[in-house]
């Protein structure tokens, strides 16, 4: 059997360690023993897949699963998924969710004092389409305040979770909006020491994107990690 | 063009609304082939505290040692009705449960065979990248020649084998997160 090829190391300074003290819940929460280094086997280089049928094609448009419109300031929300060898990344689950217009999340452990909208739930999904694109409606979150410390504010966020071609590639990030003042005090954001990969969180605005007279258009292109090249057979 | 990949961040406490429709407990229907097991256990910080925040991901190869994905390309047959995807978040007290199919065994780094196992990501507040970790089942004599286990070092090898719980089929397994009874997590970049 020829090697497998694995998945490349993150370039340094990209990737977050599992405990960071300025984020709170970290502490009780990394693992305190080194992590294990594994060779990748069959079972880290395959992973799940999700077909079109699953998610219905108004999952992409936040805006649109209630009777009325949800408060706040509509945007799109669009990009490319690639992986770090440059390909795109086609047929793969993006899921979504975050806060209204308001800050405030539709979920019962969020005691943040700011309106619920019923006109907003604030999940969609998507699957990308053959080049890898995306593109999602909703409306701008709102900044919110959390006990992490002394008056702290997460800057506006949208939550994505990506799938890839394999167990390997898995990821959850967050998404921020460009000019947000919260953003050098936010120890999520300001977790890694890559001030480049940091900004790359930031969406850009995107004229291309903006629909007329409806809607601000972002553009959030995202990596996932991209195969060693794959061992030549003699 | 090399790129790099997106920076990890964590899905902190209201995850749940944009998971959940995603949510499967029950990972083999009616009529796919494999002995029935369900796993249940906590996870738990190091001073036994619930994390009732967390949510795990299951991915195993079905019956047969065969994964539902194009890169397995081992003549075994596959499943209709086993994707060998699962996703169960943790309660109040931070418990999980799930039921599957136990696994077949699947090739590992040079081709022999590894002991049969669930790889398993788990997300939650306070992580700002997935752990990921391996459940092994009790009882299997493969788990001694495992090349994955021969890795861990046996004073905690233990945290990744479940264990039986009573009835036929039930088989225990936590997560601990910190301390002594640490549960062995790896490195896979991500």
């Amino acid at each position: 059997m020829k090697p497998l090829a694995g998945y490349r190391a993150p370039y340094p300074g990209t990737q977050p360690n599992h405990l960071h003290p300025p984020y709170g819940p970290s502490l009780k929460r990394a693992p305190t023993q080194p992590l294990v280094q594994i060779p990748y086997t069959l079972s880290e280089i395959t992973g799940p897949s999700f077909g079109s049928e699953l998610v219905s094609t108004s999952a992409h448009d936040l805006t649109r699963q209630h009777h009325g419109e949800p408060l706040g300031e509509r945007i799109v929300v669009s990009g490319r998924v690639l992986d770090e060898n440059s390909r795109p990344l086609p047929n793969t689950l993006i899921e979504i969710w975050q806060a209204n217009a308001a800050g405030r999340y539709q979920h019962e452990v969020d005691q943040h004092d700011a309106p619920l909208d019923p006109n907003f739930t604030g999940c969609g999904r998507v699957i990308t389409d053959a080049e890898g694109r995306y593109r999602f409606v909703t409306i701008r979150p709102g900044e919110y305040p959390w006990r992490n410390h002394y008056n702290a504010w997460r800057p506006a966020h949208i939550h994505f979770s990506l799938f890839g071609p394999a167990f390997a590639t898995r990821l959850v990030t967050q998404m921020f909006f460009p000019g947000d003042p919260l953003l050098p005090f936010d120890p999520i954001f300001n977790c890694i020491a890559d001030e480049k990969a940091r900004n790359r969180l930031i969406s850009v605005f995107d004229w291309e994107t903006t629909m007329p007279l409806h809607a601000l258009g972002y553009r959030f292109d995202i990596v996932l990690r991209g195969r060693e090249e794959t061992p030549m057979e003699e | 063009m090399r790129l790099q990949a997106t920076t990890s961040q964590t899905v902190g406490p209201f995850f749940k609304i944009g998971l959940r429709w995603l949510d499967r407990d029950s990972l083999a229907a009616e009529g796919v082939a494999g002995e029935r097991v369900t796993i249940q256990g906590r996870v738990l910080e190091g001073d036994g505290s619930p994390v009732p925040d967390a949510v795990l991901e299951i991915w195993q190869a079905n019956s047969h040692g065969k994964y539902a994905h194009p890169e397995d390309t081992q003549d075994k047959p596959l499943d209709l009705g086993f994707t060998g995807f699962g996703r169960v978040p943790t309660d109040k007290d931070g418990a999980f449960r799930f039921a599957t199919v136990k696994p077949g065994p699947v090739p590992g780094p040079t081709g022999k065979d590894q002991a049969p196992h669930l790889v398993i990501s788990i997300f939650m507040r306070g992580l700002l990248k997935r752990l990921t970790t391996r459940m092994y089942f009790p009882n299997d004599p493969r788990n001694a020649s495992d090349p994955i286990l021969e890795i861990v070092d046996p004073a905690w090898r233990s945290t990744l084998i479940a264990s039986a719980a009573g009835g036929a089929g039930q088989l225990e397994w936590n997560v601990i997160l910190q301390g002594s009874h640490e549960t062995v997590f790896f490195d896979l970049g991500l």
